[in-house]
């Protein structure tokens, strides 16, 4: 028998960014709450001081810093004619574990999406007719605006500390920022980072092919920053251990940097570290969640009950959850039926790396250093004559030049031996690389389900993931590459590595992780898991947070919306505590 | 209060997740990756890598390793190879430590054949790889040529490696693709990672490519465009990280 804990007002499960911004507005609002994470808990002193974080062997090849599969990992295949197996190692993306969840090792690359993302199937009817848009495409509208949402990327934003220009303020063109962006109701907090010698080069010839490049938004702070909670963060020192590291110099935005020195004061707010949650609980009626089921580090299993849940476990987590716990219903591919684990969606990636002659100190950088170009996402150009949905945006990061992992060479240089060494002596100071970072649909065939084999060390099936690129994210990617090698040429006395997304995709090399759907949201009660406030359309108590809601992934990193979306959701909840019961009815 | 909650369970790792770090704590966990150390009853911090005796391989696995790496890294006028930068001795290492066990991968059967978009999917661990690898490529070589891989000039040595690389030489279970890619990998870090793992030894693969080191304030010097960055290489354990090694410092 499970041993039972005292209840609370609301449970979250995980401890990451959506737990932490959910925990901080609720106990504003009064109610208790407890959250549960799995892994340890970590602070910038002593986890993340620099003589102990700058460590690329340990965080980034061994990945000390993430998830480890050997407990829970998940089975992968490209079609559903395939046998799907385990995820050995990580590779294509890389979930945390531990308090501040990724939001400890992500850059900061911190963007809004476009308005036209929230409603991309009537925006695409409208602009292309209904036609344009595959018969194996899942497009959606997500139920909710940008307009609904700017107080939000606001208020995240300001959370935050983000660097960047604007460049639409209440619909007024701003000189310097991104000319694409939604209209948003002031600037940036902070103005921008420096600028390095490779986003110099970037910016010089992007113009001259004819783009408009900016600087893009970093939650890596410019300047000293206290945010509207009265935390303060440092200055951005340019250290280039970011991605993939904790900040030691207080200046990446995350739990730990924005939130937690306020929240882990009050009284109404604990946490439970070392709990991995195996269960959504539900009364005999099945439409009201009694609390969650964990398992702790010593094999105990623990019923925690509690009058709401909260998933903030992380986009695949959190329908693995749904899954176990049967809330919802399971998709089913053949008949296109069901819900959950429908609408998964990745982000799709290439890049042209240039060989230049100037020093270009590599090593100096910052998980959202970069000078970008927005002139092929979303809708900002026609897709007419191109006959494909979607875009993304291209950009220079200069994250860093960790020599291990983070080194160009050119094509067909020398794999080893002293050609190797050459290569290695003559480019590491000078290359560079532009990437692009496209958006990727959801389809029929694109989704989450229980494995039948393989288990879990707590005795459950494992999240099996089926998963392509489809024509239209390579026929995109590939148009956003060709734009990407028109600013390589650009850049004078360089020749260029260009690395198309090719074939199917693969569990194997890091491309992102920026995993979403599964959960999606929507109007829609037979398309969608959870309405427009994040609340499961089954089980009124309980909200999912995250990735795992988005209905197909736009060409931006994620967080950005997440944040306005949980600040959102926030709101909804509140309203849901004082009079619980549907916020939309279906 | 939060913290006595988040105080349950104490005592016990979660091998799931990241394991708290500090100064002291990453001192010991360079030792923690390097047992072999204790093991010689030297003391934790006693790691000179010349003429160590191995932890994990054997005297002719290190000889192959030695061999195999000096080619992948040859020593010539851009400097040292692999042997000068103590590349045997950190992979030694790591395979004695975690890695080598494979201690966060998924190693639970079945164990059916996938395509490559699927990776990993060997039962064995990187420890075991290398052991039964070395084995039949030194059978292959007898075979072959009647000595060991380390006796063939380094023209016949280079050849095998390429066919390693290109999956040309039967290893049994272990395609020889999987082993020369693990084995190309490692040296590179070997090479490439923070000295106080043993390897890099005298920063040999930074000053090779001119990467400084774990260093932390750049803000003044990202300003200036163009300009070579002169500071000393540094590595998490100081300067010397050689005599850091031998207990000097
Ligand atoms: C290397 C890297 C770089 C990134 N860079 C960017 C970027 O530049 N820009 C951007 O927009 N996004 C980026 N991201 C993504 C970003 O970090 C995530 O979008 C964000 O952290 C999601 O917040 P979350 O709360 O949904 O999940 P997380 O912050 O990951 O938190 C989830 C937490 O839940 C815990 N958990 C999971 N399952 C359970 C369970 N069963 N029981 C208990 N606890 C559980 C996990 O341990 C984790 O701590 C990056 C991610 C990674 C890994
Ligand atoms: S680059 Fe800046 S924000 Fe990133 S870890 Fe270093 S100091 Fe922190």
């Amino acid at each position: 028998m499970a041993k039972r804990e005292r209840p609370v007002d609301v449970v979250l499960v995980g401890f990451g960014w959506t737990a932490a911004i959910i925990a901080q507005e609720l106990t504003d609002a009064g109610v208790q709450v407890l959250a549960l994470e799995r892994g340890e808990f970590r602070d910038t002193v002593p986890d993340f001081a620099t003589d102990t974080i700058q460590d690329e062997l340990r965080y980034a090849v061994r990945k000390q810093i993430f998830e480890s599969p050997e407990r829970e990992t998940l089975t992968f295949r490209n079609s559903a004619d395939q046998t799907a197996l385990p995820m050995r190692h990580l590779g294509s993306f890389l979930p945390a574990a531990g308090v501040g969840g990724a939001g400890v090792h992500w850059n900061g690359q911190c963007w809004r999406f476009l308005p036209q993302d929230f409603e991309i199937r009537t925006h695409t009817e409208q602009r292309y007719g209904r036609k344009f848009i595959p018969e194996s495409m899942n497009l959606q509208d997500w139920g909710v605006t940008y307009d609904e949402l700017e107080p939000h990327y606001d208020r995240f934003e300001y959370l935050c500390g983000v660097s960047g220009t604007a460049g639409n303020i209440g619909g007024v063109k701003q000189a310097g920022g991104n000319p694409f962006e939604g209209a948003r109701k002031r600037g940036y907090p902070l103005p921008p980072l420096k600028r390095c010698a490779s986003t110099v080069l970037f910016d010089k010839a992007a113009r001259e092919a004819g783009f408009d490049p900016f600087p893009c938004p970093a939650a890596n702070a410019s300047k000293p920053y206290r945010n509207p909670l009265g935390v303060q963060m440092g200055q951005c020192t340019y250290c280039g251990y970011c991605e993939w590291f904790g900040c030691g110099n207080y200046s990446k935005a995350s739990p730990q940097t924005t939130i937690l020195p306020v929240l882990l004061k009050k009284a109404n707010f604990s946490y439970r570290t070392r709990c991995n949650v195996t269960r959504v609980n539900t009364d005999n009626t099945g439409k009201r969640a009694t609390g969650v089921t964990y398992v702790d580090v010593d094999g105990n299993e623990i019923e925690q009950p509690a009058g709401m849940v909260v998933l903030c476990a992380f986009a695949q987590h959190n329908v693995h959850l749904l899954l176990l716990s049967k809330i919802g219903t399971p998709y089913d591919p053949t008949t296109g039926r069901g819900v959950v684990g429908r609408n998964y969606a990745y982000q799709i990636t290439s890049s042209v790396d240039v060989f230049q002659k100037e020093i270009l100190n590599p090593f100096m950088g910052a998980g959202a250093l970069g000078q970008g170009v927005d002139n092929f996402n979303g809708d900002n150009f026609d897709h007419g004559p191109l006959g494909f949905i979607g875009g993304g945006y291209i950009a220079l990061w200069n994250t860093g030049g960790r020599p291990i992992l983070q080194h160009y060479l050119p094509k067909d240089a020398p794999t080893w031996g002293s050609g190797w060494k050459k290569v290695m002596h003559d480019n590491y100071l000078t290359a560079t690389s532009i990437a692009t970072h496209g958006s990727v649909m959801s389809y029929r065939s694109n989704y989450l389900d229980l494995d039948p084999t393989w288990r879990d060390d707590y005795g459950n099936p494992l999240l099996r993931l089926t998963f392509d690129f489809q024509p239209n994210e390579h026929a995109m990617s590939d148009y956003l590459t060709d734009q990407a090698t028109k600013i390589a040429q650009a850049i004078p006395d360089a020749t260029h590595h260009v690395k198309k997304r090719d074939g199917h995709y693969s569990i194997v090399p890091y491309q992102t992780t920026h995993n979403t759907g599964g959960a999606a949201m929507g109007a829609d009660p037979t398309t969608s898991v959870v309405n427009r406030y994040l609340q499961s359309w089954d089980v009124p108590n309980l909200f999912v947070m995250g990735a795992s809601v988005f209905p197909q992934n736009a060409g931006y990193n994620p967080t950005g919306t997440v944040g306005a979306l949980t600040f959102w959701a926030a709101e909804a909840m509140k309203r849901y505590l004082k009079n619980p019961g549907p916020l939309v009815s279906a | 209060m939060s913290m006595r909650d988040s105080e349950r369970g104490k005592g016990h790792g979660h091998r799931g997740g990241p394991t708290r770090t500090s100064r002291r704590t990453f001192l010991k966990s360079v030792v923690a990756a390097t047992p072999a150390l204790g093991l010689l009853g030297c003391g934790p911090r006693h790691g000179s890598a010349q003429a160590r005796t191995p932890v994990y391989f054997t005297p002719d696995e290190a000889t192959f390793i030695d061999a195999a790496t000096q080619r992948l890294i040859p020593a010539d006028d851009l400097g040292g190879g692999a042997n000068e930068a103590g590349i045997t001795t950190f992979i030694d290492l790591q395979l004695a430590g975690a890695y080598g066990r494979a201690e966060r991968w998924y190693m639970q059967g079945p164990w059916p054949h996938g395509i490559d978009q699927q990776g990993f999917q060997l039962k064995y661990t990187p420890a075991q790889i290398y052991r039964d690898a070395i084995g039949r490529v030194e059978a292959h070589c007898r075979q072959q040529h009647g000595k060991p891989f380390a006796q063939l000039d380094p023209a016949h040595q280079d050849d095998l490696l390429h066919a390693l690389e290109k999956g040309e030489v039967d290893l049994g279970d272990i395609p020889a693709k999987t082993f020369f890619a693990m084995l190309w990998q490692n040296t590179q870090e070997g090479y490439l990672a923070d000295p106080a793992y043993s390897g890099n030894r005298d920063f040999a693969g930074w000053k090779l490519i001119g990467f400084p080191g774990p260093r932390y304030n750049y803000v003044e010097d990202i300003g200036k465009f163009g300009r070579p960055y002169e500071a000393p290489f540094v590595s998490l354990v100081g300067r010397d990280p050689s005599a850091y090694l031998r207990g000097e410092s």
